[in-house]
């Protein structure tokens, strides 16, 4: 099954901010892009016309990977707000 | 400012206990989850071994809802094209008291939540604790959505992230080297085909692993473990290994890949995906242990790094129930001596240290340096499945004699001195 459609049959509630905020300036000069191998939700990607790299915050699972995963400290990454993001109904 | 006896961050194993503790020695305990529900946010693997935990919370443990007790051990080794599997399955573990149980913790946490506000906790979810407060250097409360709360001691139990840790200077910044992450997914099957499917039978329930080439030689492995009516299914891999993977792969790629291997799909076939969840684990044992209290402050659970991985068993959640319980025991005497200082809590270390825990993680301090070694994931799984082949192959040429198929496969993967090496540097754990 795709990704995507693993991460439609979650229950998420979106809030209207990004709790992933990302500093453009250092994932300009990052040759890794760490973050988008290393994200198991597949959240991240390079826009290639900008050249800026896009976090789609509204599927996180909260996992906090990509927060380790980024050595050059560009993912400043905090939970949702209360009431929002992922519910796990398993877990 | 205000003061409740205690205040507990994260509604998870470590918190719960806490609290439920707390509550019975008959404390004011107020315990803060982020999630709409405790349980919500959190993610197991599967299984929980409860003779450690037992002394702990025995009420608990009596009367929690469990998945299934596990009675059988399957081990498959994989190669790229082949695979061997291993199965070990004993009498004593069809008997009470059962010694691990598979389990799903929307449904135990909520639950056990329930049983802490019986004892008195006050549990709310849906409340993010955003700062720590302070008072003459030591931790005096939390802050919650605008809100203070003054709080005689914090209890951090805000699971492997732990920004409360972090705020409190206890713990540096969390480094690749020291984690996994892991991808699961929830299959939803007939109660009855699961039982058929793995040969169980009356609340039976199996582990199984996956080790070699599933993670590509990185460091990490599969799991599968048998729930009521659903599988769950899940892969670890080594966020550093991840990082030094060449060619890079994505980690929900090599999901993808292990889900439809034959050797996995045939447990899963026809079940219905219910949930795909990710979650970070510790995997440096001791080294990752940040300090474990300050003033007016104690951290238990994942937060504190209490998770340990011994190869073929995983464990986490029984550090999370017994620190948490200890956690408490701690925090109740300090606030009946109305001593909540950095010198007198240093005796939840003490006490930690005279647990299982911190022994059990000492005995396996060198357990991650072993099993990083990509030769485990890599060689030794090729060789097992090789030699198998030679043994079982008949071609049209004639057959070498055992001994000398074996000779030569053992000549190709275990005749190097790396291999005289990993079998020193087992004797490490």
């Amino acid at each position: 099954m795709k990704i995507e459609e693993k991460i439609a049959i979650n229950a998420i509630k979106n809030d209207k901010e990004s709790h992933i905020i990302l500093n453009q300036e250092i994932c300009a000069g990052c040759n890794e892009r760490m973050c988008i191998m290393a994200c198991p939700a597949h959240l991240y990607s390079l826009n290639e016309e900008t050249g800026e790299m896009v976090v789609e915050y509204a599927g996180c699972l909260e996992c906090g990977t990509c927060k380790i995963v980024c050595i050059y400290d560009s993912v400043k990454w905090e939970y949702p707000k209360a009431e929002y993001g992922v519910q796990y109904r398993y877990g | 400012m205000d003061k409740v006896d205690a205040v507990i961050v994260g509604g998870g194993l470590a918190g719960l206990s806490a609290a439920y503790k707390l509550a019975s020695a008959g404390r004011q305990v107020i315990l803060l989850e982020r999630g709409d529900s405790p349980g919500s946010k959190n993610v197991t693997g599967g299984r929980m071994y409860v003779d450690p935990m037992r002394e702990y919370l025995p009420d608990i443990i009596k009367e929690a809802p469990f998945e299934r007790h596990v009675v059988k051990e399957v081990i498959t080794i994989l190669d790229d094209n082949s695979s061997t599997q291993i199965e070990y399955s004993n009498d004593k573990w069809k008997a009470e008291p059962f010694m691990s149980y598979t389990v799903l913790r929307a449904k135990f946490d909520n639950w056990f939540a329930e049983k802490a506000m019986e004892k008195g906790a006050f549990i709310i979810p849906k409340k993010k604790v955003d700062e720590l407060l302070w008072e003459n250097g030591r931790v005096a409360g939390i802050r919650a959505d605008g809100e203070d709360i003054g709080a005689h001691v914090v209890i951090a139990a805000d699971g492997v992230l732990s920004f409360m840790a972090e705020k409190a200077k206890l713990r540096s910044p969390l480094i690749p080297a020291n984690y996994a992450v892991a991808m699961k997914e929830i299959y939803k099957l007939d109660e009855k085909i699961i039982e058929d499917r793995f040969g169980l039978k009356d609340n039976e329930g199996a582990a199984n692993l996956f080790m070699g080439s599933v993670t590509k030689g990185m460091f990490g492995g599969g799991f599968l473990y048998t729930n009521k009516d659903t599988l769950s299914l899940g892969l670890v891999v080594g966020i550093d290994a991840l990082l030094r993977k060449k060619p890079y792969l994505e980690a929900y790629r090599l999901m993808e890949e292990f889900e439809v291997r034959p050797e996995i799909a045939r447990w899963i076939k026809g079940g219905e995906l219910k949930e795909y969840s990710a979650h970070i684990i510790s995997e440096a044992g001791l080294q990752a242990v940040p300090k474990l209290y300050t003033g007016g402050m104690l951290v238990a659970g994942d937060a504190a790094g209490l998770a340990l991985n011994m190869g073929i068993t995983i464990r986490g959640m029984e550090f999370a129930v017994a620190s948490g319980a200890i956690a408490a025991e701690v925090a109740n005497e300090a606030i009946e001596k109305r001593d909540t200082s950095d010198t007198f809590l240093s005796l939840y270390e003490k006490r930690l240290k005279e647990s299982f825990i911190i022994p059990d993680m000492e005995t396996f301090r060198h357990s991650k340096s072993v099993l990083e070694n990509p030769r485990i994931f890599t060689v030794y799984p090729k060789f097992i499945c090789e030699l198998l082949d030679a043994i079982f192959t008949i071609g049209k040429n004639n057959k070498e004699s055992f001994y000398k198929s074996a000779k030569t496969v053992a000549k190709k993967y275990l005749m190097s001195w790396e291999a005289v090496k990993d079998i020193m540097s087992i004797r490490k754990i």
